[in-house]
């Protein structure tokens, strides 16, 4: 009773990596709470393939609900299920990932539970609180840490009397680590007649259309970056042409995805992906909070920007204060010719 | 299927994607007053989406719901310019304060008291908050389905909605029951524009609050044109349990705000030449970060 749960999203019979992110924050939070951590899958054909490796990335329990209905995602039987189980184990925590799925199951589920619910928080704490009006002490609650306000405030959430306390994170966000190879947890199969009825089954995916992104920023050890102020899709080639040269990938702003000068696979920051490459190149990009919530975690940060004040400059290690149409090509000849 | 009842959620937020200089404080944090108060990007595609809707349907009304202070009136006339038929103010002191749960309450209750629809459509999210939580609350609250992330919706027969969803990996094609709620994305198609004719039709649309200003002024032009008339709902006007409302139907609480104030780091500005560039791109290359 009153541990954390995890909720699962599988695709094609594998555990989604932001799911696995969570169980490792998941797993530190229980040890810190001295709570079990518990992992809810549901989809078809999981069984017996999916625990051991929930069981190594720290659950201690895993909820197995298993049926061809629930293949492919749909809104109200993983409602159905979700709320009826969290009715019965009562969990004090509740994460899962900010993806399609989560952001339309979250909802859902916390509006069932009237629970509450914070998106895409960027960072989870333990802690107390006083609440001073009313006279009252709290004592590890869940911080849920969040960008908020286009990303110009970082506000902390807490859910003082409603449980389970839940949130969303990104994918990327958290770190994803292995507890231990040995860990084992017990695995319980639940049967579906009690969970769900017929008409939780009213809306049909009639066809699916799913590739692989052709772009990788995730994993890239270099990133250039282009923000708004590359000022249009022709002067993204520059980047494009440096990456190339580097070996690089190329990442892109709201804004710059916004203006329609890169695609939305290629987003960085608090509504995209979170990266950590040993090199960001920041071209054009201003440096909303939303934007550095991305990618502050960079080993080397260089800023090329014609605002010498632009906020980003903050946080980079070098400044270059220019047009980059002169020296991103700079960049490359000096790339070329000492590389030699 | 012939005419459709739609109701359009709206909401007016602050331009948190224009945060020019102009709205920075000497100490780094955004002047939210200084902010413009616009329609929310992506409620704009939903209503384009429910305006495609009544192209197809002739005699579909289109009804704005929209909850905020007074001056939220301005998204239902930017609604009625664009070609939306009726809209509603959800505005009182009660309803302030609310988490998307509290809100979603309220919103709920309000499309009760209007009783007949077909679909509700909402954007995805606001850019205040980026939630994504307030369209599949009300969902969950009316007890009807929903369907997040559409771009198209494709057909509609025999009760049912055919819509293409954006997602991240690709586009899922769904079949769902009327009424449900949709939330769209900003990847479908954008807005129309206004319309001359319904401006000059709707420009002195007000509700009762503004009105009284300039209460004469109003008096027989109201008269006239009773659809001028923006109602005004306070919790009076819906049925609901005041206990779910605001800030005390609200399970999260704001603990702390903080503004960012970016921590400065030691930065070495580099000279944008030559021997500048030659120079970085040498220690990058000796210190194994490139090549």
């Amino acid at each position: 009773m009153n541990n954390i749960f995890v909720i699962c999203e599988s695709e094609e019979g594998k555990i989604a990596d932001v799911s696995l992110e969570l169980l490792t924050k998941g797993r530190s939070l229980a040890n810190q709470l001295k709570c079990k951590l518990e992992a809810l899958v549901i989809g078809y054909k999981l069984a017996g393939s999916v625990e051991n490796q929930l069981y190594m990335f720290g659950a201690d329990k895993v909820w197995v609900a298993d049926d061809p209905r629930l293949e492919v995602y749909t809104t109200l039987p993983y409602t159905a299920i979700t709320v009826k189980l969290f009715r019965e184990e009562k969990p004090q925590i509740a994460l899962l990932g900010a993806s399609t799925f989560g952001r339309d199951l979250g909802p859902r589920v916390s509006s069932a539970l009237k629970s509450g619910l914070t998106a895409d928080c960027t960072s989870l704490e333990i802690g107390d609180h006083e609440d001073k009006r009313e006279g009252k002490e709290y004592k590890n609650l869940l911080y849920q840490i969040r960008p908020a306000f286009g990303g110009n405030i970082v506000a902390t959430i807490i859910n003082p009397d409603h449980r389970p306390q839940m949130a969303t994170v990104r994918e990327g966000v958290m770190k994803k680590e292995i507890y231990s190879e040995t860990h084992m947890g017990e695995t319980i199969l639940l049967d579906l007649k009690n969970y769900v009825v017929d008409s939780d089954f009213v809306i049909h995916v009639i066809e699916r259309h799913m590739e692989q992104s052709k772009v990788n920023i995730k994993n890239a050890s270099i990133i250039i970056s282009g923000g708004y102020g590359v000022g249009s899709k022709e002067n993204f080639q520059l980047l494009y042409q440096l990456a190339e040269t580097i070996g690089a990938e190329v990442g892109a702003s709201r804004a710059a995805v916004d203006a329609g000068y890169a695609g939305h696979d290629r987003q960085i920051g608090q509504t995209g992906v979170t990266v950590r490459p040993k090199l960001y190149i920041a071209c054009g990009i201003s440096g909303q909070i939303q934007h550095i919530a991305g990618m502050q975690d960079s080993a080397l940060i260089i800023s090329i920007n014609n605002d010498p004040n632009a906020p980003i400059n903050k946080i980079a290690d070098y400044v270059i204060t220019g047009d980059i149409e002169a020296i991103l090509p700079r960049m490359i000849k000096y790339y070329k010719q000492n590389t030699k | 299927m012939k005419s459709l009842k739609i109701i359009v959620l709206a909401k007016q937020v602050p331009d948190t994607r224009n945060v020019g200089k102009d709205a920075m404080k000497a100490d780094g944090t955004v002047n939210r007053a200084a902010l413009a108060a616009i329609f929310n990007p992506e409620d704009l595609n939903a209503l384009e989406q429910a305006l495609r809707l009544k192209d197809r349907h002739p005699g579909t009304k289109i009804t704005l719901l929209t909850m905020g202070p007074g001056r939220a009136a301005e998204v239902i006339r930017e609604g009625f310019y664009r070609g939306a038929d009726g809209g509603i103010l959800l505005t009182d002191r009660a309803f302030a304060g609310a988490d998307t749960l509290a809100t979603s309450y309220a919103i709920a209750c309000a499309i009760r008291k209007l009783k007949e629809y077909d679909v509700i459509i909402a954007g995805r999210q606001a850019i205040d908050g980026d939630t994504a939580q307030v369209g599949p609350q009300v969902a969950e609250k009316l007890s009807i389905p929903q369907v997040t992330y559409v771009e198209e919706i494709v057909g509609l027969n025999n009760g049912k909605i055919t819509l293409k969803r954006r997602l991240e990996r690709g586009i899922e094609t769904v079949e769902a029951p009327l009424p449900c709620v949709l939330t769209v994305n900003s990847s479908a198609p954008d807005c129309r524009p206004r319309n001359a004719k319904a401006v000059m039709k709707y420009k002195h649309a007000r509700t009762v609050t503004e009105r009284q200003d300039n209460a004469e002024d109003y008096i027989s032009l109201f008269n006239d044109r009773p659809y001028l008339d923006i109602p005004e709902w306070s919790v009076n006007d819906i049925d609901t349990d005041v206990s779910q409302l605001g800030l005390s139907g609200s399970p999260t609480k704001v603990k702390k705000i903080e503004n960012i104030v970016f921590q400065a780091k030691e930065t070495r500005r580099i000279a944008p030449d030559d021997a500048g560039i030659n120079e970085l791109m040498k220690e990058l290359i000796d210190s194994h970060t490139l090549g």
